[in-house]
């Protein structure tokens, strides 16, 4: 019952969920914050975590209305550009005068005189929907592996221990990327790639935190009152890992940010037009990379927001939510 | 120690063949048989006959049971056979493997040494100094080193090298028994490429593991004693940090390999990695499974190996 009595569980919806109360509660519990109270709470102590958030959501919020923000279509060539001898702003560095005398394109313009700053909006959106999507669905089935196999113990345990064991021996990268020669590229393959890889580092990071959980005494209550497996899983015993779900979910995020970058600089991740900050540093790389270093230079820099954006945050939330998982992740 | 050692190899057995059986089951639900991917070549034509198909077929193996094919294979790679590339006839995949893994091989261990020389000294002055500039400093560094993907680490490196060098990657590879100094000249750019997110990695367990073992009641004893500060931090916290970071340094060389894929692509060295890219990118499967395989027991050998090792020199989890 540790957890319920530190004051440092921040989130009232979770501890509310965790264990059910004890009859007669020994211990007084410190006072319930508000929701605004929390906030606040975190602003305070977690300075740098409070600026990962506000990065974080300012990303998603411009990857949301990248239509409003962007200048020109991320897809075609940029309609003043075109001329009769072909597009003449190829390689365009950042505010060419002969080139773009309007000043719209801030960022330059690509080897198909696409406009950068636009086609890095529209990557916003290409990595958050792959990073969220890829992180949620892995951590969530590695969340459901590691409950079950816990729960059930023994034989499953001993065997769902050596298929994790099998797959976390792979690297990342290529095992996503074998994935991804068997799927073929497509933006949808890279998020399933990507799941499939995350389920495993999950589930044995949840299971040491689950076999803890499985020796509390509320799971043998539970037990005792005739509660299913299904209902001791579900209700009480992932709820009180909410915490450490959080955690890997924004590590893994950054990660599968990172991946689907990779995967789309290698030419095996998302189809070569879509506008992907790591394709977009493929065509811009090695060769490219003097004559138009702004093409390389801002899809890198924006990786690296992200990322950097969602681990602060993450390094902040597992803090404020439970001091004791500091160097799980 | 004995029934650690016994329970630990005998787990790994099952382990093993649970990989052999994932990287052929992942490669062979590809849609499309692999003779008519080799008879069509990469324009697809279908200007062969029947006969030819099968005959295909019957070389390859493909024409018996899924599960022949298996054991057939894992037979094979037993006995040193990788098979041979759909495309480059005759070209044996373990005669690849074996001029490409030293490079792959060096490039790492260039790159961690490099990593570890940087890494260390900071992660224990920022333990040392906790809470102060530098600390916070080093702590944003390494997040921000996380943070940067590898690939464009290595972009940058060669824009800036071109920019204030002229320097480009070279298209011949120098082996490192033939011109060792041309060798190193090649592979240290690469490596620093390689380091920045093991440097932070390194770097920020380090830190932790520094800070544990400050808090230790030995680490008082020594202070109370007399002893000066350096020899603390040196002789009694250091060499006792040290035995986690080095371990968990060891299980992070799947993130290594992964990162050598890419720089090699960017670098232009001719690398496991590269031949990974090129084979997938021509989708030649024998030779992407040898690889998969290869770099996947690898894994498993060196896990085993520092389980082994951290358990002989940490009683404490033996029994656990």
């Amino acid at each position: 019952m540790a957890r319920e009595q530190t004051p440092a569980g921040a989130v009232p919806d979770q501890s509310a969920a965790a264990a059910p109360a004890p009859a007669q509660p020994v211990i007084v519990l410190p006072p319930k914050r508000t929701f605004f109270q929390n906030i606040l709470f975190f602003v305070t102590r977690k300075p740098l975590g409070t600026f990962g958030a506000a990065v974080a959501v300012s990303l998603v919020l411009m990857a949301v209305f990248a239509p409003v923000i962007s200048v020109y279509d991320p897809y075609s060539v940029i309609s003043s550009c075109v001329t009769d001898d072909g597009p003449r702003c190829k390689w365009a560095p950042p505010g060419t005068q002969s080139t773009d005398p309007e000043g719209t394109m801030i960022f330059g313009a690509d080897h198909l005189a696409r406009d950068v700053f636009s086609r890095l909006i529209y990557g916003a959106r290409i990595s958050l929907y792959v990073g969220i999507v890829a992180s949620f669905v892995g951590c969530t089935i590695g969340m459901m592996v590691g409950v079950i196999s816990v729960h059930f113990g023994g034989a499953t345990d001993l065997t769902v221990q050596r298929f994790i064991d099998a797959v976390i021996s792979f690297p990342t990268l290529i095992l996503a990327i074998a994935i991804m020669a068997a799927l073929g590229a497509s933006l949808f393959n890279v998020i399933v790639a990507l799941s499939i890889v995350y389920i495993p580092s999950t589930a044995r990071i949840m299971r040491s935190q689950f076999m803890a959980i499985k020796e509390m005494d509320y799971i043998l209550a539970s037990q005792a009152v005739g509660a299913g497996n299904w209902r001791i899983m579900i209700k009480h015993m992932i709820p009180n890992c909410f915490a450490l779900y959080l955690v890997i979910f924004t590590f893994h995020l950054g990660g599968a940010i990172i991946a689907e970058a990779s995967l789309s600089f290698l030419g095996v991740g998302t189809p070569i037009d879509v506008p992907s900050w790591g394709g977009m540093l493929s065509q811009a790389s090695s060769a490219n990379v003097t004559v138009a270093p702004s093409l390389a230079i801002f899809p890198g820099l924006a990786i690296a927001v992200v990322v950097f954006s969602w681990n602060v945050l993450g390094d902040a939330i597992r803090d404020v939510m439970d001091p004791k998982l500091r160097g799980s992740t | 120690m004995k029934t650690y050692i016994i329970k630990r190899c005998f787990l790994f057995v099952p382990t093993l063949i649970i990989v052999t059986v994932l990287v052929f089951a992942i490669l062979r639900v590809v849609p499309g048989d692999p003779a008519v991917l080799i008879l069509g070549g990469e324009e697809g034509d279908d200007d062969y006959s029947q006969e030819q198909l099968d005959a295909l077929r019957a070389k390859l193996g493909t024409d018996k049971p899924i599960y022949i094919q298996y054991i057939r294979w894992v037979g094979n790679m037993l006995q040193g056979d990788f098979g041979t590339s759909y495309f480059y006839e005759g070209d044996k995949v373990i005669d690849d493997i074996k001029h490409r893994l030293p490079v792959t091989i060096e490039l790492g261990l260039m790159s961690l040494i490099m990593a570890s020389i940087v890494a260390i000294p900071l992660g224990v002055l920022s333990a040392i100094k906790q809470d102060t500039i530098g600390d916070y400093l080093t702590r944003v560094i390494t997040i921000a080193g996380i943070a940067l993907p590898n690939f464009w680490v290595g972009v940058m490196t060669i824009f800036f090298l071109v920019l204030f060098f002229g320097w480009a990657p070279p298209l011949d590879y120098k082996n490192i028994w033939d011109d060792p100094w041309n060798n190193f000249q090649q592979l240290v750019f690469p490596a620093i490429a390689l380091g920045t997110s093991n440097m932070a990695f390194i770097a920020r367990i380090t830190r932790s593991a520094m800070l544990e073992v400050l808090h230790e009641d030995y680490i008082r004893t020594a202070r109370s004693k007399g002893l000066r500060e350096g020899t603390v931090i040196s002789r009694h916290a250091l060499r006792n940090a040290l035995l986690p970071v080095v371990t968990l340094t060891g299980y992070e060389f799947g993130r290594l390999i992964s990162g050598t894929v890419i720089i090699e692509v960017i670098f232009l060295l001719p690398g496991m990695g590269r031949l990974l890219i090129t084979a997938i990118t021509s989708r030649d499967f024998p030779v992407i499974q040898a690889i998969v395989v290869m770099i996947a027991v690898i894994v498993l050998l060196l896990n085993l190996v520092l389980d082994l090792t951290y358990a002989w020199l940490n009683p404490r989890i033996r029994y656990s």
